[in-house]
């Protein structure tokens, strides 16, 4: 059995195993009325077809109208609104991985700039995006932004940390006598960005995409509520938590759509790394994570 | 006719105060064209700083070093050093090619040149078959080589070896003497030489400089005169024993020194 197909059997049978775990749990919490098994000690989350709906519950809701007389089957609506708001995503994940590459290279070639600036873009992190989304919406309304672009700056806005902090760093690794190699070939600061520092950074730089794919979409699917977008998942899971009490499968099965989109995009990003860097060169890199 | 290198009464300090160290202290040292001079004395007696400062990757806090007539800033821009560490320090997302045409690369020199060039420099340290290989499927002493062809590439006038076989075993470090020593011949290249091995040295330089420790001094400068061209039976020369005794003596000398 080769590599891939072992991982893809791996990724296969965890699912099937979550999947076994929460039916189990469900039918345990069925069985007892709500108890662990033999005790009084009541379950953490209530078992009943609400708060857990059986897994073929949710897959079947995909497959039926989304509402009473609506002609698309809820895949197809989550799809379309996935589809919107991965667009947003990739605009946002595209420019801020840019803005945070550039930023890395700032920092690298300054440290003036470097000590002047960390510190606003670490804080720039801890201001929640939910309260600087509407600020951004109303600023870029003022400028005449489309919406989508709104939602694709507040993507980019949590996608330009990790790539900023990993650039950073990756462009710090060359060991110190490589450095002094390309001094004594009188290579300039550009010759040494390029042909040391850059190709250095690149393994610390992918895992830093994948971190920004998965933050531009909650970055967009958080965006486009201020923004007033209703064709994407923000609004979808907004509409249907809001049913939560009479069909709870239907935002089940939309958190597992906005899922699906996210673990899309890390894939697409881990395909240009296989391209680009070589299994040798890949480096595990622990990168903050942004909160939205 | 100027030296390659010439250093007239040149110090270094680092840090200040009481926490000042003095690594180098009046060190005058001057390299005739062609010569191979190995620096040798215990840790911390200045041999790589004084490497550096000829170098240029450091400036000396006194005196002034001159490299074929100029400053070393001026000639390190001149490219007139190959610098060989004791990691061979490859790139190691290039091939062994790219690797050792990366100088070439720097100076502009075009695509087709520089690859000729990097062949050849490979035949020279018999590595023809490893062009497109990569760094990572190399021994550490196939490494190595790659590093001083890398070095030659650009036929710098100098080159500046730290301990470049420090990290190898001893078989793979006898061979690579040999190698240095043919591709010395060879290219008539001036060798400054730091090394902790007084056999090493000894084989082969043309002169040994003896140094001590803080602060960092030179104590003795020994002429080998042992018969070149240097083969396996320069080490079985009554000479190469009596040569390495008198560096031993020198080093012993040192220790026995109230500190």
């Amino acid at each position: 059995m080769n590599h891939r197909t072992r991982s893809i059997l791996s990724f296969l049978g965890i699912v099937a195993s979550l999947a076994v775990v929460w039916e189990a749990y469900k039918w345990m919490g069925q069985t007892t009325g709500g108890t662990w098994p033999s005790t009084s000690v009541r379950l953490p989350v209530r078992t009943n077809n609400r708060s857990m709906p059986h897994l073929w519950d949710i897959a079947q809701s995909l497959f039926q109208p989304a509402r009473r007389g609506g002609e698309d089957i809820l895949l197809v609506i989550l799809l379309r609104a996935g589809w919107f708001t991965f667009r947003s995503a990739v605009g946002g994940f595209v420019v801020g991985s840019a803005f945070g590459f550039g930023l890395g290279i700032l920092f690298v070639r300054s440290s003036v700039a470097e000590r002047g600036l960390m510190p606003y873009v670490v804080a720039s992190q801890t201001v929640p995006v939910i309260a600087l989304a509407p600020i951004l919406v109303i600023w870029g309304g003022k400028l005449g932004l489309p919406q989508a672009v709104q939602v694709a700056v507040i993507a980019a806005y949590l996608a330009f940390f990790p790539v900023a902090i990993n650039t950073l760093r990756g462009l710090r690794s060359p060991a110190a006598t490589a450095t002094e190699l390309l001094r004594s070939y009188a290579a300039s600061p550009s010759q040494q960005l390029w042909k040391l520092q850059v190709p250095a950074a690149l393994p610390y730089l992918f895992p830093a995409l994948k971190i920004a794919a998965t933050a531009s979409i909650i970055g967009a699917i958080v965006g486009e509520l201020p923004a007033g977008l209703s064709r994407g998942l923000g609004r979808a899971i907004l509409g249907f938590a809001s049913s939560f009490s009479s069909a709870p499968e239907k935002l089940f099965a939309s958190v597992a759509v906005s899922a699906l989109v996210g673990i899309l995009f890390v894939g697409l990003v881990a395909l240009v790394e296989r391209s680009v860097v070589p299994a040798t060169r890949r480096v595990t890199v622990d990168a903050e994570r942004p909160l939205a | 006719m100027t030296s390659t290198i010439s250093l007239d009464n040149v110090s270094m300090v680092f840090g200040s105060g009481i926490d000042a160290v003095k690594a180098l202290e009046s060190i005058d040292l001057d390299v005739q064209p062609g010569e191979f001079v190995s620096l040798i004395g215990p840790s911390g007696c200045g041999k790589s700083t004084m490497l550096r400062v000829i170098g240029d990757l450091i400036s000396p806090s006194a005196g002034t070093p001159q490299v074929n007539g100029k400053s070393p800033h001026q000639a390190r821009l001149d490219r007139d050093y190959g610098m060989v560490f004791q990691s061979a320090t490859l790139l190691d997302w290039r091939t062994v090619l790219e690797n050792v045409a990366l100088p070439l690369e720097i100076m502009g020199i075009d695509r087709p040149e520089r690859d000729a060039v990097g062949r050849k420099m490979l035949e020279l340290v018999q590595l023809d078959g490893f062009a497109s290989h990569y760094p990572w499927q190399l021994s550490g002493g196939m490494q190595q080589r790659v590093s001083i062809a890398r070095a030659l590439s650009f036929q710098p006038s100098i080159l500046l070896m730290d301990e470049p076989f420090g990290a190898l075993d001893e078989m793979t470090r006898e061979r690579m003497q040999m190698e240095l020593l043919r591709i010395w011949e060879e290219t008539e290249t001036t060798v400054l030489f730091v090394t902790h091995s007084i056999a090493e040295a000894v084989f082969l330089s043309t002169r040994v400089i003896v140094m001590s420790p803080r602060p960092g001094r030179i104590v003795d400068r020994i002429d080998v005169d042992l018969p070149q061209p240097r083969g396996f039976d320069t080490r079985e020369h009554q000479r190469f024993f009596e040569l390495i005794t008198r560096v031993r003596e020198a080093l012993r000398a040192i220790e026995d020194e109230p500190a």
